[in-house]
């Protein structure tokens, strides 16, 4: 409870308690986002903890090496990132549902692998990262979160998010109505690869050292989990479960050693009563929906006038 | 690579590479009986079992405790611990499966209550039981080795191998040739229809997690004692994925396939590390199962093929 008691009461002495728990929960939602946007176009793809290491490598060496500014490094590790995940994308989005997870998981494991054998990246000794500034990364993964979430929901309205939403709900009638459904899948695999190279990026600043076992399978279901208890057919949902689910370890600090043990059952006690995840599914045919698309002028339901 | 491969082959006598060629097979036992699990309620349900690799650790853990704190004789305790792994797969069907599938929700659900239950359990374990590896002691199981040639073949393990082969035939037998084994498949093919013929699915499902479930035990703790390695990691370090990948290269929902894969894991392991080193062993592995993915989506012995859009 004094979580919450501090939260209201005393918001700057709440901020520098938790600082880098405020942090990770905007990593934890960037990577989320990653992994929103695949789901969002009916992909189960595990692959976001191997493109967040490519993130975190890459940022990370241009760091120590070339000394250039988080702002960029991070933005090459996205884009490094995007480049694998496309030979990566063309030939395993051909499959579906458990199958391309599976794949998926296996590149993670391939990436890992990679990293234990090439020298430059410390193999499996990891590397010490003098360049992280846990203290305050706060600024740029919030400025990444804003601009992502911002990008993903105006997105969510164009021509792109709208062909996303048609194959996920049906890929073979977005099909007979003339979308390219493997270049779509592909684009949403390959943005969302950009977007967790860059937490990946963000999340390394935080840690003065990375080693491969944090790109574990471990990591990625922690993801998944996030974004099915918040709901992934919306931009919000992502964002909740991440901010939830990574504080949630803080709330239930008085519970000690079994807070994992509730933490399992309050996972199951969402996907038995929210199935659609806390945000998710039926928002817009909501209460409070309806109260807002009644507010909203110039915009009436057909017939009313 | 091939300047590589000769310095080993030169630094090693041949009955090394037959040494590691048993060790292969002897590891290969343990995948296959926990994969074979995996690819049952795959098969019936449709769904992964994230839990499965949960109930392997318990198998392991429930057994120590029975040994060490109760007393028991060993086989009273593997006994038990096999018949408790076996309720723990009817209460996981109960609390993660069975109101889901009431509901029809999208799979995508149900791995998510499975991975909780993994959390708890792991959770659970790491509390009573602690997190350090621990040791069945000595004496246990059949022991002393079998010396043919220059391979030493470890009584257990040759147990452990004759053990997973007879109880290969049983499973095969019970599946195609028994009541309860029709209606698994029944349920397989069609779970609609099915029920349309009478067949009770919830039973049907349930049991098949029952037996699954006690397999997986069975596994843990045959690894526990092979290994000397009793954690609540065991699974997730050691099974969780090898198991996936044995399930998907032997053709999801295949007993045999999940058989001869298991075995073929354990081979290309040793294969892997005699020749290329430990570093590479993980990123090998799942190499191969990318590709076999990519080219052989029905895996080695599916009847369907990876669905493909």
């Amino acid at each position: 409870m004094d979580f919450f008691i501090q939260l209201i009461t005393d918001p700057l002495g709440f901020y520098s308690a938790h600082q880098l728990l405020i942090s990770q929960i905007g990593v934890n939602a960037l990577l989320t986002l990653s992994m929103y946007v695949t789901l969002n176009c009916g992909l189960l793809t595990l692959a976001n903890v191997g493109f967040m290491a490519i993130g975190a490598y890459v940022s990370v060496l241009l760091g120590l090496n070339q000394h250039l500014p988080l702002l960029l490094t991070l933005f090459v590790g996205g884009v490094c990132a995007a480049l694998v995940s496309l030979p990566i994308g063309l030939p395993v989005l051909r499959l579906s549902g458990i199958f391309l997870a599976i794949a998926t998981i296996g590149f993670g494991q391939v990436v890992v692998g990679a990293i234990l054998n090439i020298p430059i990246t410390g193999e499996g000794q990891g590397l010490t990262n003098v360049t992280a500034d846990p203290a305050h990364a706060v600024i740029e993964i919030f400025m990444a979160l804003v601009v992502t979430a911002y990008v993903l929901w105006r997105l969510g309205g164009s021509r792109l998010g709208q062909a996303w939403a048609a194959i996920r709900e049906d890929s073979v009638a977005a099909a007979a109505h003339g979308i390219n459904v493997a270049r779509y899948r592909l684009s949403a695999f390959v943005i969302g690869a950009f977007i967790a190279g860059c937490a990946g990026a963000l999340d390394a600043n935080l840690n003065f050292f990375i080693d491969p076992s944090e790109y574990q399978f471990n990591r990625v279901v922690g993801v998944l989990v996030f974004a099915v208890v918040g709901g992934f057919t919306n931009v919000v949902g992502p964002i909740v479960g991440a901010t939830l689910l990574t504080s949630l370890p803080e709330i239930l600090r008085f519970a000690k050693d079994y807070r994992d043990t509730i933490n399992g059952i309050i996972l199951i006690a969402v996907i038995l009563f929210r199935p659609q995840g806390l945000l998710g599914g039926r928002l817009r045919g909501g209460p409070v929906a309806r109260l807002l698309a009644r507010l909203r002028p110039g915009r009436r339901a057909p017939g009313a006038a | 690579m091939s300047r590589l491969l000769l310095a080993v082959v030169t630094a090693q006598p041949p009955s090394y590479y037959l040494q590691q060629l048993v060790n292969g097979i002897f590891s290969g036992s343990i995948y296959a009986l926990f994969a074979v699990g995996y690819t049952l309620v795959f098969g019936v349900l449709d769904i992964l079992n994230l839990a499965h690799s949960a109930v392997f650790t318990l198998g392991a853990v429930i057994a120590f405790v029975l040994l060490t704190h109760f007393g028991l004789p060993f086989w009273l305790a593997a006994l038990l611990a096999i018949v408790i792994c076996g309720a723990i797969g009817y209460g996981l069907d109960l609390v993660a499966f069975r109101p889901l599938r009431h509901r029809g929700a999208p799979h995508i659900s149900s791995l998510i209550t499975s991975i909780a239950i993994a959390l708890i359990f792991v959770s659970i374990t790491e509390n009573t039981f602690g997190a350090n590896s621990k040791r069945f002691p000595p004496g246990v199981a059949p022991s002393g080795e079998l010396h043919i040639g220059a391979i030493g073949i470890d009584r257990l393990e040759l147990f452990i191998l004759a053990l997973t082969l007879f109880l290969m035939v049983v499973l095969g037998y019970v599946i195609r040739s028994t009541r309860p084994g029709s209606a698994i498949r029944a349920v397989a093919e069609n779970p609609r229809a099915a029920f349309l013929m009478g067949i009770n699915v919830d039973r049907t499902i349930a049991f098949t997690l029952m037996i699954s479930s006690a397999l997986g035990g069975l596994a843990g703790i045959l690894y526990g004692l092979s290994q000397h390695d009793v954690s609540p990691y065991i699974g997730r370090d050691q099974v969780e994925l090898k198991g996936l990948a044995v399930i998907v290269v032997g053709g999801m929902g295949s007993i045999t396939g999940a058989v001869v894969a298991g075995y073929l894991l354990g081979l290309v392991e040793v294969l892997v590390l005699v020749t290329l080193g430990t570093n590479v062993r993980s990123g090998v592995a799942f190499a191969l199962l990318f590709l076999a993915l990519v080219l052989l989506p029905a895996g080695l012995f599916g009847e369907r093929a990876a669905r493909r859009t």
